[in-house]
């Protein structure tokens, strides 16, 4: 590092070599010669600096910032010849004790730095933790000189886009997978062939910043194993890796190895994008720990009631206040990070519509929050996607305020697809809706297909192969006597509630999640796959696994072998959505800029059955030239029965010279059930309509057949 | 546990072994050695790590400033990384920007 002449120190503190420091940017910054502090409080009137060496158990060294190095509401320092490897820091706050007022400062407590980019503390998952640790997870130094080379975020467009939500442990962890650092990002960087050979171009982690597996562990009451915060959805820091999920995380190195996970998905054409959680934070409510956030600065970061409460629109104890203009610099500088520094290509923000909401918890017409995240420069190409409700009783799929960026979870989608499929009445309308990416939700305001990212299942709820195999949910694992979970599941179990060893309820049980995820993928809109459910991964009926490091949550890789007709028929759909454009494109059919069009029919030709008791529906997408003026672009053909008998569908007519043919039929066993792009079995040249089995569809492409 | 670290210029080749565990403490000495060997220009550095034990990210770090300080153009090579010292290259990512190799020349 150069030595800089007009960079020296100007005060001192015992052997500490200290110069007023820069206010910009918060956190810590290594700058010529030392390290840069910066931390802001709006009510706090003195802050002291605090030094550990690492793993200590008392501190090093207390620096009080002189008050000379305020500026504003930020104390910043600069301190130099630190070793900055050997060091961890908090910060002590002293200020006013008023809850009623919305104040708790307590000088006795050592509090993270919420721009922490590292985090020790819970570098080893699952080590138990030392309760009497008077600065349990702590705030670390880290060097930003990671060799990205030529990598960047891929800027993949949207339309294209097959996600794959997954959890970094659960995705490694199993004894099967066969990774030499099973849970860890190294983990899944071993898998990366797996998800290529699937073909998803985008895996959307579960919470990777920095939480506490701890938080509220206990013992299951009934097997005596420990249940954690496994999933994550409770942030410690939002600047820092989870350390817990990298193998080299006791070396201190989780940076570096999920820097280079994202370098290897990106070299491999998948993009990255990450589940946020900026509705809470892990300090829960009035009786929860301190560890950051409430001591710095509670009136400002929280939502609280008038008497001096938090409120709890995320079901978790407390409420980040993201519409104060401090914390919403915060949430954007977070991003801004976690896309310039890690390169990451977007993210999918959990409860979303708390964002939206006023500090009193008033839903804004206008939120300026995610009004900034739409326009911000650094964040301009990263995909933003909202879970768009809460746990206050806010509903916005279909009015988000998108402004022109903002996709959501279309948890319309989840419900209608799955009520169909279980054969309920008057579904087939709203079915044409979701296919078509739901332009009764996003046929408005500019949005198209692509605001809707469609799923069946994800990582609340059923698996899909649990989807089909019980009618109820059996969440006693999580030791709360059944009570909690959804209970909106719209599952059916086809006969039998669990495992069975029928084979023709197995057999339909495999019919339905070909049948979903054929829908799945060939619906407008941004398809996302729950990890596993290309496998048939179970979860045993259990709906909320938020607790489990165990097998109710960890992918059993054995399944590759057991049901790869699944993986295959997964496999080959994505690949069917590759090589049509008509599957991906940005606009709705038949509109402005659409070249193409969604025609419906039924069991007749050109004649849907839109009535209460219909439970089949067919549709052809077709360029609108296709087969003429030397377009010789495919049409495609899908038709579905939800009934229990088959069902003849009427084939319509295809332009001169084209033919059908056979890619997808879900009555059929493997490995008839489905071919590969381009492949597909010509069909008799008379052949005047299809018969789709019960509960079972089909899938055919029209085209000259000389391109076979 | 210390580090020791000896250099040497074999043409226009910088050895530098090291013996012992390389953690933030020593990580200077480390970071020193290649200064020195810098300005003699070498076409490649040869580190020999088969007695190395341990690694920390402050050695990595050092790796990083070896590349940054002399340039792409020059080759590293890491011979002899067994254990903790492999792994720590292998999932930091870092043995994507050197050359990890059993023995050498």
């Amino acid at each position: 590092m150069d030595t800089r002449i007009d960079f020296y120190p100007t005060h001192q503190h015992g052997a500490y070599k200290l110069r007023p420091g820069r206010a910009f940017p918060f956190g810590t910054t290594l700058v010529p010669g030392g390290v840069n502090f910066s931390i802001s409080s709006g009510h706090a009137t003195a802050c002291t600096l605090v030094l550990f060496e690492k793993g200590a158990p008392e501190p090093l060294v207390e620096i009080p910032f002189p008050d000379a190095f305020r500026i504003g509401n930020v104390w910043c320092m600069v301190i130099f010849d630190l070793d900055f490897e050997r060091i961890e820091y908090g910060y002590r706050m002293d200020g006013p004790w008023d809850p009623a007022a919305g104040h708790r400062f307590d000088k006795t407590k050592i509090l993270l730095d919420p721009y922490a980019k590292a985090i020790g503390g819970r570098t080893l998952w699952g080590k138990p933790p030392d309760w009497n640790d008077i600065y349990p997870q702590r705030a670390r130094l880290v060097f930003e000189d990671f060799d990205w080379e030529d990598d960047r975020p891929l800027e993949t467009p949207l339309a294209d886009l097959v996600i794959y939500e997954m959890h970094t442990r659960s995705f490694t962890a199993h004894p099967s997978a066969g990774v030499k650092h099973p849970g860890t990002y190294a983990g899944i960087m071993a898998k990366i062939p797996y998800l290529k050979e699937l073909g998803v171009n985008c895996v959307e982690l579960m919470p990777i910043f920095e939480f506490d597996e701890f938080e509220n562990s206990r013992p299951n009451p009934l097997s005596g194993e420990m249940m954690y915060n496994y999933w994550g959805y409770s942030t410690v820091g939002f600047f820092a890796p989870k350390a817990g999920f990298a193998a080299t995380g006791p070396f201190g190195m989780e940076v570096d190895e999920f820097k280079n996970l994202v370098k290897e998905l990106h070299r491999n054409g998948i993009e990255v994008m990450l589940d946020v959680v900026f509705n809470h934070t892990a300090e829960g409510n009035e009786r929860g720990p301190t560890l950051s956030f409430r001591g710095i600065d509670n009136q400002t970061f929280y939502m609280l009631t008038p008497e001096g409460y938090y409120y709890n629109f995320s079901g978790c104890g407390n409420t980040l206040n993201c519409n104060s203009p401090v914390v919403r610099n915060m949430v954007l500088d977070c991003l801004r990070y976690w896309a310039a520094e890690y390169h990451i290509d977007g993210f999918r923000f959990d409860l979303a519509s708390i964002l939206g909401r006023a500090p009193n918890g008033a839903p804004l017409p206008n939120p300026p929050l995610l009004e900034s995240l739409a326009f911000d420069p650094v964040l301009a190409n990263c995909k933003l996607i909202a879970e768009a409700w809460d746990a206050g009783g806010l509903y916005q799929v279909g009015s988000f305020p998108a402004y022109g960026r903002w996709a959501e979870w279309n948890g319309k989608y989840r419900d209608d697809i799955r009520r169909f499929l279980k054969g309920d009445d008057g579904m087939v309308p709203v079915m044409a809706e979701r296919i078509q990416g739901s332009p009764d939700l996003y046929g408005w305001n500019e949005r198209g297909p692509t605001a809707s990212i469609n799923f069946i299942t994800c990582h609340d709820g059923f698996t899909l192969y649990d989807l089909f195999a019980y009618n109820d949910k059996h969440n006693e694992a999580n030791g709360e006597q059944n009570r909690d979970g959804g209970n909106d599941d719209h599952s059916w179990n086809c006969g039998v509630e669990g495992e069975t060893d029928d084979a023709q309820i197995n057999a339909l049980r495999r019919r339905m999640i070909k049948n979903a995820l054929a829908i799945l993928l060939m619906s407008h809109g941004i398809p996302m796959i729950l990890m596993g459910d290309e496998l048939g991964r179970t979860q045993r009926g259990n709906n909320n696994t938020y607790c489990h490091d165990n097998e109710l949550n960890w992918l059993d890789w054995t399944l590759r072998e057991r049901n790869n007709e699944l993986f295959n028929f997964t496999r080959q759909m994505i690949a069917l959505r590759k090589a049509h454009p008509l599957l991906r494109a940005g606009e709705f059919f038949g509109r402005n800029g659409s070249p193409a069009d969604i025609i419906w029919h039924g069991t007749q030709a050109w004649k849907a059955d839109w009535s209460e008791d219909s439970r089949a529906l067919a549709f052809m997408l077709r360029e609108r030239d296709a087969g003429q003026g030397g377009n010789t672009t495919p049409v495609l053909y899908m038709a579905i029965n939800s009934f229990w008998d088959a069902l003849p569908f009427e084939l319509p007519h295809l332009p001169i010279g084209y033919h059908w043919h056979l890619f997808a039929n879900t009555s059929l066993p493997a490995p008839d059930d489905i071919q590969e792009p381009g492949q597909e079995v010509l069909l008799d040249e008379n052949v005047r309509s299809f018969l789709v089995g019960g509960r079972a569809l089909a899938i055919l492409v029209g085209r000259p057949q000389s391109q076979t | 546990m210390t580090l020791s670290i000896n250099v040497e210029m074999k043409d226009r080749e910088a050895w530098i072994t090291l013996d012992g565990e390389l953690d933030a403490a020593v990580a200077g000495e480390f970071r020193q050695a290649i200064e020195q060997v810098a300005p003699q220009k070498p076409e490649k550095l040869v580190l020999f790590v088969s007695k190395l034990q341990f690694m920390a990210s402050a050695g990595l770090r050092v790796l990083v400033f070896a590349k940054q300080q002399m340039g792409r153009e020059v080759s590293i090579h890491v011979v002899g990384a067994s254990g903790p010292v492999l792994n720590t290259l292998h999932m930091s990512g870092f043995d994507q920007s050197v050359y990890v190799q059993e023995s050498y020349p």
